[in-house]
């Protein structure tokens, strides 16, 4: 073969079976989200008007976008934080292999040790009474189970920190390692301080990182749904019920109709999005 | 004049207590990050203890969990009588851990096998050659890569449910081979190669088959090493496919079944969480530096 076919041969498989299992089953279903489930009638824009009339769908979709927005931000910051101090030290090695090592426990395996942090007679509530008597007689006399309450959100915000913020640290070390040094020496010659070097030079270098950094952060902010199955269920407390559990349970009733609606909406919202960092990342 | 050694000995002194300092910082500094991540390790030390805790003793620290009682669980770092009994049950006394063991091994393995076969040729396409639509075939892998499984659920659904593969661990297998994410992993390994390199390769009469097993599998080797870390903890890890498309448990994956293992087992439970946890940790420890550069070859533009 020669060099211009060559790419067929190699390239091939793989996009044949991304045609098979993905793009054409996917084009089925934006096809099907205007049809009824089981006649295959055409319905126009009815399944849509369904799906945004639907009350778990606004939840889940509501407990998403601000699982997103309270999460992500907070992820890369931190991130950040940690890596450039983490620059300066010499463990590095060690201390950032510790920060990775969360993503390497497999969620099933440490479903059992959330569950004793969290339940009702768990440790967190265990210390919460501990720590503050009488301050929180709701957790003293009858102790609150959190996972069925609001504060489920915010447990399952620090579950998604603790497991992502090892490899955003990571990639924000490789994107602060790669800063030409040069610059930073002759900004300090020319009496820049430490806050004038990190804004002016250290973050604007970063912005690639950082466009990376969320892109990713958003893809596993999709996995969280591991953790908060194995500890709430199916059916959690309607502050963390989000896209993916509404997906699952769809699924399990075979509300066919309304997750292809919902499929064709969120692909389109994440194509959006993909597609606008992307540009605005481009651009700067 | 008269004072000019004096500065001379504060300018010295001032010097070493500065050096002092900024090594006081580097400790400080080390310190305060060291805490956080040691509080991250937590949940590993827990399973430890618990694993080796007899069924008496797991039974008084767990008991308002297991009757729902008043009061808190308790802990304690080191039992009072260390046992491998939780592990003589789960290894010599149930054989149905060893069929979801198996099941979570070859799932993993097969994937990874085929992810080999079928992405890393596909990643080398992207990064050798030059062809029309490259570009934009690229971008359509990027956004595949970075779909979460639910919006392709039903997607996948359909198209397992024609082949009749629904229920079979094919299911999970099969679209996971063709997963866009090792190929943009691999992409990342490959994009380092010059391509003049190539070029002259080409020159001496080297056919496109020969260049990629002789240039580029021993190039991008960091790449393709990369992509089997980053899957295994992936794949090690696989619950929504499996939970999605396979109904018979004796399929499963052994991350569906730990959940499944209720408080009265809490030993056993914990011995299972720990063994699963084990290959995970080991492939982490030997491809740490791998882990990384993948993390990083994921941040590559497309």
């Amino acid at each position: 073969m020669g060099k211009k076919r060559a790419w067929i041969f190699f390239l091939l498989p793989s996009f044949a079976g991304t045609l098979l299992f993905v793009i054409c089953p996917f084009a089925d279903v934006v096809r099907r989200s205007f049809l009824t489930a089981i006649t295959g009638r055409f319905v126009g824009l009815k399944n849509y008007r369904t799906i945004f009339g639907n009350a778990a769908f606004r939840t889940a979709m509501k407990n998403t976008f601000l699982f997103t927005a309270f999460c992500i931000p907070l992820l890369v910051a931190m991130g950040l934080l940690i890596a450039l101090a983490l620059s300066q030290t010499e463990h590095l090695r060690l201390i950032k292999s510790l920060y990775l090592f969360p993503m390497a426990m497999p969620t099933a395996a440490i479903a059992i040790v959330w569950k004793m942090l969290f339940y009702k007679q768990g440790f967190f509530n265990k210390y919460l009474a501990a720590f503050f008597p009488g301050g929180n007689p709701e957790s003293l006399g009858d102790p609150v189970d959190y996972l069925g309450t609001g504060a489920a959100f915010f447990l399952l915000a620090a579950t998604y920190i603790w497991k992502n913020l090892g490899y955003t640290i990571v990639l924000w070390l490789a994107g602060i390692m790669g800063i030409n040094g040069e610059m930073l020496e002759a900004a300090k010659v020319d009496g820049a301080g430490k806050a004038q070097r990190l804004i002016y030079i250290l973050l604007p270098s970063l912005k690639s990182s950082m466009y990376t950094i969320v892109v990713l952060s958003f893809l596993n902010s999709f996995k969280i749904y591991r953790e908060a199955y194995l500890v709430a269920g199916p059916y959690p407390h309607e502050s963390i019920y989000m896209l993916q559990h509404l997906f699952n349970n769809w699924f399990v009733n075979l509300d066919l109709d309304k997750m292809a609606a919902a499929a064709v909406v969120c692909g389109a919202v994440f194509l959006a999005g993909i597609l606008l960092l992307q540009r605005a990342w481009k651009v700067s | 004049m008269l004072f000019d050694h004096l500065s001379v000995r504060d300018g010295s002194v001032a010097k070493r207590m500065r050096r002092l300092a900024a090594g006081l910082r580097i400790y400080v500094t080390e310190a305060a990050l060291l805490l956080p991540a040691l509080l991250a390790c937590i949940p590993v030390f827990i399973l430890v203890t618990g694993s080796v805790m007899g069924r008496g003793e797991l039974a008084a620290y767990l008991l308002p969990v297991l009757n729902d009682s008043g009061g808190y669980i308790d802990w304690k770092l080191m039992p009072d009588y260390p046992t491998f009994e939780n592990y003589q049950r789960l290894l010599l006394e149930t054989p149905q851990f060893f069929v979801l063991f198996w099941n979570s091994i070859r799932m993993t393995a097969v994937i990874l096998l085929g992810q080999l076969v079928i992405g890393v040729p596909a990643a080398w396409a992207f990064a050798a050659y030059e062809f029309p639509l490259r570009k934009g075939v690229l971008t359509v892998y990027i956004v595949l890569m970075l779909l979460p499984f639910q919006v392709t659920m039903l997607s996948g659904y359909l198209v397992l449910d024609g082949m009749g593969l629904m229920n079979t661990q094919q299911a999970v297998i099969l679209p996971a081979v063709f997963s866009t994410f090792p190929v943009f992993i691999c992409y990342g390994g490959f994009s380092g190669i010059p391509k003049e390199m190539l070029d002259s390769a080409r020159m001496d009469g080297a056919g496109e088959a020969l260049i990629f097993i002789r240039f580029g599998l021993p190039l991008g080797k960091g790449g393709i090493l990369s992509a089997l870390v980053l899957g295994f903890l992936e794949y090690w890890n696989l619950m929504e496919q499996p939970l999605a498309f396979l109904e018979d448990k004796a399929l499963w994956p052994l991350s569906l079944y730990l959940p499944e293992i209720g408080w009265q087992q809490a030993g056993y439970a914990f011995a299972a969480s720990l063994i699963t946890l084990i290959p995970a940790v080991f492939v982490f420890l030997s491809g740490q530096d791998y882990l990384e550069k993948g993390i990083v070859y994921t941040g590559l533009k497309g």
